[in-house]
């Protein structure tokens, strides 16, 4: 359990800078999602249009794996068809839960997130973000949860 | 040189910390420095040894057979209830009521004591430090009887507004719970005021003494509280055991929590009786090891003496303090100049999950989150916080590792 594992340049780095940080005016889909054992709380803001994400921002405020998770998951959702992000999602999901499973390499800047199942307590705080978006996608009315 | 010898041995930290077995263990590659006791301190042999011994050689039923171990079960665990009795000098034995813990304590008066006795528009008065644990019983009751739910107001400090309290007494002003002491920001209320303003007006106190009880001298008599309520756990003895005190009067006028084995007299289907005070709040076969482990507790804090442990925390929070507070962007949350030894902080830049992680990661064990106290988040503006929380054992060295910790957690990820 090494502590470099979890935080990563490119996730320090995501933490610091978040990518597609803010609201979007545009948005087609949005959805919360908050983490009541941390406090951690999400907004994801999703344009689709022919069913593809066009754009996408998050705002909220987390720890920086959450944070870093979400800025990343902006980046790799962007242009892609829902059934591509639902299965990036369940390629994420079973990185950050799964320790016999080799990392998907269609994940890309997104396996940086692997060490994160080396830390239990911290999953959620990396799934946070997917979840949130998957209920946008879905078109949910009540906040997601993690618990 | 007689009077030499019937003092107490000095306070001598090194000494003290061999008696807990789990100090000398190694975390992540580093000595273990445990600054979580106010979520739960750890246990000396002396607790260990005794739940141990009891689970070997004495373990049995209590209050039912003839047989020696029961005799011997019933002997050590109705013991544990004189320790505790004197523990907090309440009258009688038969005001100590073991539970589970504070939390079942505080349900039991909201439950058993509130619940007849509620009308709607009657009013219960907690503080906004209040744990969970005293907030949820009294809103599920509010629930059940229409009585409202009042919070007295805090100021930036974490100081609990007296003034503010005493005008929130009022005609429909039924019971009064407080924290002695706030386990978020280590705030200590003088709670004899508090308590003598409601008793002045015919209200009935609960006194929530979780934090309290392993840092200061407690006398429930003094405090004139009509409940005080408390956890093994905290107070370096083992979890799953706690107490209800209770003014023996009022107790006796209470119906049962839960109905079962030991709390009855007798029983058939037309008609059953109840058993006596303590017995009738404890139904079924109780945490008898536990009970007998926080007497070992009990025992263990008074070869120390309460007092010299009040001023080496005293000391820990001063040095703590002082060393914390020129670290960037530290923010103390919870200034009260009457403070256990706790700090609660944040750090601008870095979330306390984040700080959690990393601290652990160089040994040093830390709560981080919102201390089931999420009204005093939302008071300060924050979703969480970082606290070391400091106990009999703990040393300047420790809190220096805490510094270089999180001085380590900025210069990786701020």
């Amino acid at each position: 359990m090494e502590l470099a594992d979890l935080y990563r340049d490119v996730i320090v780095d995501h933490n610091r800078r978040p990518r597609n940080f803010g609201r979007l005016a545009a948005a087609t889909h949005s959805a919360e999602g908050n983490n009541p054992l941390c406090g951690d709380k999400l907004h994801v803001f999703v344009e689709m249009k022919d069913d593809v994400i066009r754009d996408i921002r998050f705002e909220g405020s987390g720890c920086a794996i959450s944070t870093a998770s979400a800025s990343m998951m902006s980046e790799a959702v962007k242009g892609k068809s829902r059934a591509e992000a639902t299965a990036l999602f369940a390629s994420v999901h079973g990185m950050l839960t799964r320790h016999d499973a080799a990392t998907d390499p269609g994940l890309g800047k997104l396996a940086a997130l692997a060490g994160v199942r080396e830390f239990p307590m911290r999953v959620k705080c990396a799934s946070l973000c997917w979840h949130t978006l998957n209920a946008a996608l879905a078109g949910a009315a009540a906040p997601v949860s993690t618990e | 040189m007689a009077a030499v010898r019937d003092l107490p041995p000095a306070f001598d930290v090194e000494r003290l910390r061999r008696d807990f077995p789990v100090l000398s263990r190694q975390v992540n590659g580093h000595p273990l420095a445990y600054l979580d006791n106010a979520a739960s301190a750890q246990q000396p042999e002396a607790v260990i040894g005794a739940v141990a011994d009891y689970g070997r050689s004495h373990h049995a039923n209590v209050h039912r057979g003839v047989h020696t171990l029961s005799q011997e079960a019933t002997a050590l665990y109705e013991g544990a209830r004189e320790k505790v009795r004197r523990f907090v000098n309440a009258a009688s034995t038969a005001e100590i009521i073991f539970l589970r813990g504070t939390t079942e304590a505080v349900n039991l008066v909201a439950q058993s004591h509130g619940r007849p006795r509620l009308k709607p528009g009657d009013e219960i008065v907690v503080s906004w430090l209040e744990h969970h644990s005293n907030i949820v019983p009294w809103q599920l009751v509010c629930e059940q009887t229409g009585a409202r739910l009042r919070v007295v107001p805090i100021d930036r400090r974490g100081v609990v507004d007296f003034d503010a309290y005493r005008a929130l007494l009022g005609p429909r002003t039924r019971i009064v719970a407080l924290a002695h002491v706030s386990n978020a920001l280590g705030t200590v209320l003088p709670i004899r005021d508090y308590v003598a303003a409601a008793r002045e007006r015919g209200i009935t106190t609960l006194v929530d003494g979780a934090q309290a009880v392993p840092h200061l001298a407690v006398d429930v008599q003094a405090i004139g509280c009509d409940f005080y309520a408390f956890s093994g756990h905290k107070m370096y003895g083992p979890t799953g055991i706690g107490i209800l005190y209770g003014r023996e009067p009022l107790l006796e006028s209470l119906p049962p929590w839960q109905g079962g084995g030991d709390m009855i007299l007798s029983v058939s289907f037309d008609r059953t009786t109840y058993n006596h005070l303590p017995h009738r709040f404890e139904a079924g076969t109780p945490n008898i090891g536990g009970a007998v482990g926080l007497g070992a507790a009990i025992d263990y804090l008074g070869t120390i003496g309460i007092d010299r442990i009040a001023a080496h925390e005293r000391k820990l929070l001063e040095y703590a303090t002082r060393e914390l507070a020129g670290i960037p962007g530290l923010a103390f949350i919870g200034t009260a100049p009457e403070k256990s030894s706790l700090v609660s902080f944040t750090i601008e830049g870095l979330h306390p999950h984040d700080l959690g992680t990393v601290l652990d990661s160089q040994g040093v064990a830390v709560r981080t989150g919102h201390h089931c106290a999420m009204p005093v988040m939302d008071f300060f503006g924050v979703p969480a916080t970082t606290r070391a929380s400091f106990g009999l054992y703990n040393t300047r060295a420790e809190i220096d590792a805490l510094r270089e910790a999180v001085l380590y957690a900025i210069r990786m990820l701020r």
